[in-house]
């Protein structure tokens, strides 16, 4: 057994963490809380540079050709980083979808300018099991699209989508004067959201298979992603709560050399554990195919989302009123943790959904 | 034990409806919020003004007696007040620090010729107070303050920086905690003094706060002079001034952490479907609800338990430092379940998803800062701990050394 990523991968994430503390600096992310971008183009290039957008992406499409291991491990720097990019959307969501349900001929066609950053996709693919009574309301007819999905990432960026609808999966062209797009203002401004209304629209069907069982199974493995990114953040924002803690006095002592501050730190160590071991498994479910990947990123998505929302509350509140300034990244970290913990579903259904995958199991 | 009024409260709250119907517009819907749309000058002008009018009609300050320019009445009836008033569109967040610290404060400790001169004018609106205590050190130890106040003829000049200081921006004079004496220890050289916001020298600069909104400030003071007619209380007395603010800090902290999110979320939740069924059936919501419902109402029953001991004139003790602590709790938890209820659309912020979302999302987003104000949860722990349970103190080296000997 080798329950762990290999040399060179290390090797990878370290290139990639090294370069992402310069460029994705707290200004850089601000750019775009602040609205000045919907994005940061700088970022992403860097990331296309690295080949870190198409590092799963086979080498005839303009990828690397390496797995999702390399890929999950991109994510953890991406979310320690707190990266403002599309990162879910075109690559975890729409580059995935194409790479399993496209034809030679869809592939030829996107996926390289996916993995060098040129253009940027969007997709909805989860079956929104939480909806507000707006929320989701698209029919296709006769390959038109038509109807009205809210709440979409980076839909301002984006110019395809990939979207699951009446049991197909479609590309739209979201530059097509029959789309409507409106920002709308998100929880994590670093992360944006737009509302898509499309009138007619046409929308090119993806050629192959189960198309439900492909939406699921590019779903959990963003879940699984999503679960690196938060483990990362989580992470991040952990050491910067212990860097405060040895750093801060109140009554003649280090806050760290408090019990309940340091207990509060170890909690939060715990916490991360214990996502980061649900995360790898979910990575080798997700690398390797195993019939255990429903259970696998159910159980990762919900031990990470509860890591990172736990680590950025807490690091915020060890940092004291300094935490609760615009300026500290506490807050980004509290708002990133509840954008990632909610745009593919929140622990509520994914811990239905682990449930009744282990119930199944069992029977 | 019973929550009716008593006849002379039922008299009251009938009073205050009709003077309320007469003065101000009925609140319709829970998000009619006063002001919508007024810049902050005009918001403060109204609020000034609504203050005086509460004034005229004796309802400024109800439980105050009336030697102080209060109605002499008693907090049920204060709490009457506010029930009532609740149902009314009308400003707020200007004059709580006033009325429920800063003034008590100088109630409190104030000379004949202080309270004569402050609390009548600060009830009528024409002054708002904030309170000048936590410093870039001194926090949760804010024994540790280092602004210096240093007597020079019948003056004090004093230079130091505060911080996190509400209202300041706005504020018309401060309850300010300083060092005027370095070689006693820690707690024993503070002095508390009124200051002039406006005087020379104070310089306020607002702070961004975590949830985009600007209400806390730095303050910075450059030799600014107060006379030591504006000294509150002796000279080295000021731990015990502020503790007599912390006390009342807490218990005016308590009414903000009741609410009916509970009644808010089972809105929100009609609104939402989980799995193709409506939210409000499913059991991961109804539970939120319930908890919800079991804080803040319980918050509620804690404060009025606290006024039923102010009533038969004994004052509530430190068991109030539990409300606080499930209070922002409550926020956190509550205006997160509700922010989850939509799933990704539950993140769309409230300016475009609809104003009934502004409430729960500004909780949620707040209750880290309502986890640290006026105490944090370690700290309120601490009280319950030490306090009310008979715990010892942690071990302190600081506390009997000399001030100036004690390193940053
Ligand atoms: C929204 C807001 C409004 C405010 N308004 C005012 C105001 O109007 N006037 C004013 O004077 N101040 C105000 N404050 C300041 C507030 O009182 C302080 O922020 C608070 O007391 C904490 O102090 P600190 O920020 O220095 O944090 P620190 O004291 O440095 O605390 C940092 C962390 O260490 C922990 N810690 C500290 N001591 C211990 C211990 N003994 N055991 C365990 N853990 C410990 C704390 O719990 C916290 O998590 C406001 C603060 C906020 C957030």
């Amino acid at each position: 057994m080798n329950f762990d990523f290999s040399e060179d991968q290390r090797r990878l994430q370290e290139e990639v963490r090294r370069v992402l503390k310069d460029i994705s600096t707290s200004a850089e992310v601000r750019t775009v809380l602040d609205g000045k971008a919907s994005y940061s183009a700088k970022t992403w290039q860097h990331l296309a540079d690295l080949g870190a957008l198409g590092i799963s992406i086979p080498e005839a499409f303009g990828g690397a050709g390496l797995g999702h291991l390399e890929l999950c491990l991109i994510a953890e720097e991406a979310g320690r980083a707190l990266t403002a990019v599309p990162l879910l959307s075109s690559i975890y969501l729409a580059a995935e979808a194409i790479k399993l349900g496209g034809s030679a001929t869809q592939k030829a066609a996107w996926l390289p300018q996916l993995a060098n950053g040129e253009v940027i996709a969007t997709a909805v693919l989860d079956p929104r099991a939480q909806t507000l009574a707006e929320g989701r309301r698209l029919t296709i007819v006769g390959g038109k699209l038509s109807g009205t999905i809210d709440a979409v990432p980076d839909g301002m960026a984006a110019s395809i989508a990939v979207l699951y609808v009446d049991q197909r999966l479609v590309i739209v062209d979201l530059t097509s004067a029959d789309v409507m797009r409106i920002p709308r203002a998100s929880l994590d401004p670093s992360r944006p959201l737009a509302k898509l209304t499309f009138d007619g629209t046409a929308a090119e069907e993806l050629s192959g298979g189960d198309t439900a069982a492909i939406a699921r199974r590019i779903t959990e493995g963003a879940a699984v992603l999503l679960a690196f990114e938060q483990v990362g953040g989580a992470e991040r924002a952990l050491y910067a709560a212990r860097d405060y803690a040895l750093e801060r006095h109140a009554f003649g002592r280090t806050i760290g050399s408090f019990q309940s501050v340091k207990h509060k730190l170890a909690d939060m160590f715990a916490a991360i554990e214990l996502a980061r071991a649900h995360a790898y498994y979910g990575a080798w479910a997700m690398a390797t195919d195993a019939p255990e990947l429903a259970r696998a990123a159910s159980a990762a998505r919900v031990a990470a989302t509860d890591a990172y929302t736990f680590a950025a509350e807490e690091s915020l509140h060890l940092h004291g009123g300094i935490g609760y300034t615009w300026e500290m990244d506490c807050h980004i970290h509290l708002r990133r943790a509840r954008w990632l913990g909610q745009i593919i579903g929140t622990t509520h259904v994914w811990r239905d959904a682990l449930a009744a995958a282990l119930i199944e199991e069992a029977a | 034990m019973d929550f009716n009024d008593t006849p002379l409260e039922a008299q009251f709250r009938a009073e205050v409806r009709a003077w309320l119907k007469a003065n101000a517009t009925e609140r319709h819907t829970r998000e009619d919020k006063f002001g919508a749309g007024l810049n902050e000058d005009d918001y403060l002008a109204a609020a000034r003004t609504w203050q005086a009018k509460k004034a005229k009609a004796g309802y400024a300050a109800i439980a105050a007696p009336k030697t102080m320019g209060g109605l002499g009445g008693t907090p049920a009836m204060q709490v009457v007040y506010s029930q009532e008033e609740a149902k009314f569109l009308v400003p707020d967040c200007v004059f709580e620090v006033s009325l429920g610290t800063a003034l008590p404060t100088v109630a409190m400790w104030g000379t004949p010729e202080q309270k004569e001169k402050y609390l009548a004018r600060a009830f009528m609106g024409d002054h708002i107070w904030c309170q000048l205590f936590s410093e870039p050190s001194a926090g949760s130890d804010i024994g540790n303050v280092r602004t210096r106040a240093v007597r020079d003829g019948d003056d004090w000049v004093v230079t130091g920086q505060k911080v996190w200081t509400s209202g300041a921006h706005f504020a018309d004079y401060g309850i300010l905690l300083a060092r005027t004496d370095w070689d006693s220890p820690k707690a024993k050289g503070l002095t508390m003094f009124i200051v002039d916001m406006k005087a020379e020298g104070v310089d306020v600069r607002p702070i961004h706060q975590a949830s985009d909104e600007y209400h806390f400030n730095e303050v910075f003071l450059n030799d600014v002079r107060i006379p030591d007619s504006e000294r509150l209380g002796h000279e080295g007395n000021g731990w015990k001034v502020m503790l007599s603010t912390l006390m009342q800090e807490r218990f005016a902290l308590g009414s903000n952490f009741s609410g009916d999110l509970y009644a808010q979320l089972i809105g929100l939740a009609q609104q939402a479907e989980w799995n193709g069924a409506p939210a409000i059936s499913n059991a991961t919501v109804r539970a939120g609800i319930a908890d919800t419902y079991i804080q803040q109402f319980g918050v509620d029953l804690i404060v009025r338990r606290g006024m039923s001991a102010i009533s038969r004139g004994e004052s509530p003790g430190p068991e109030m430092a539990s409300v606080k602590l499930i209070g922002a709790r409550a926020f956190q938890t509550g205006g997160a379940l509700a922010i989850e209820l939509g799933g990704a659309e539950g993140l769309i912020a409230a300016q475009d998803l609809g104003a009934e979302w502004r409430l729960p999302q500004l909780l949620w987003i707040s209750a880290p800062g309502a986890r640290i104000a006026g105490g944090t949860d370690e700290i309120q722990k601490n009280t319950i701990a030490e306090r009310v349970l008979g715990l010892p103190g942690e071990i302190r080296t600081d506390r009997d050394l000399p001030f100036r000997e004690l390193e940053r």
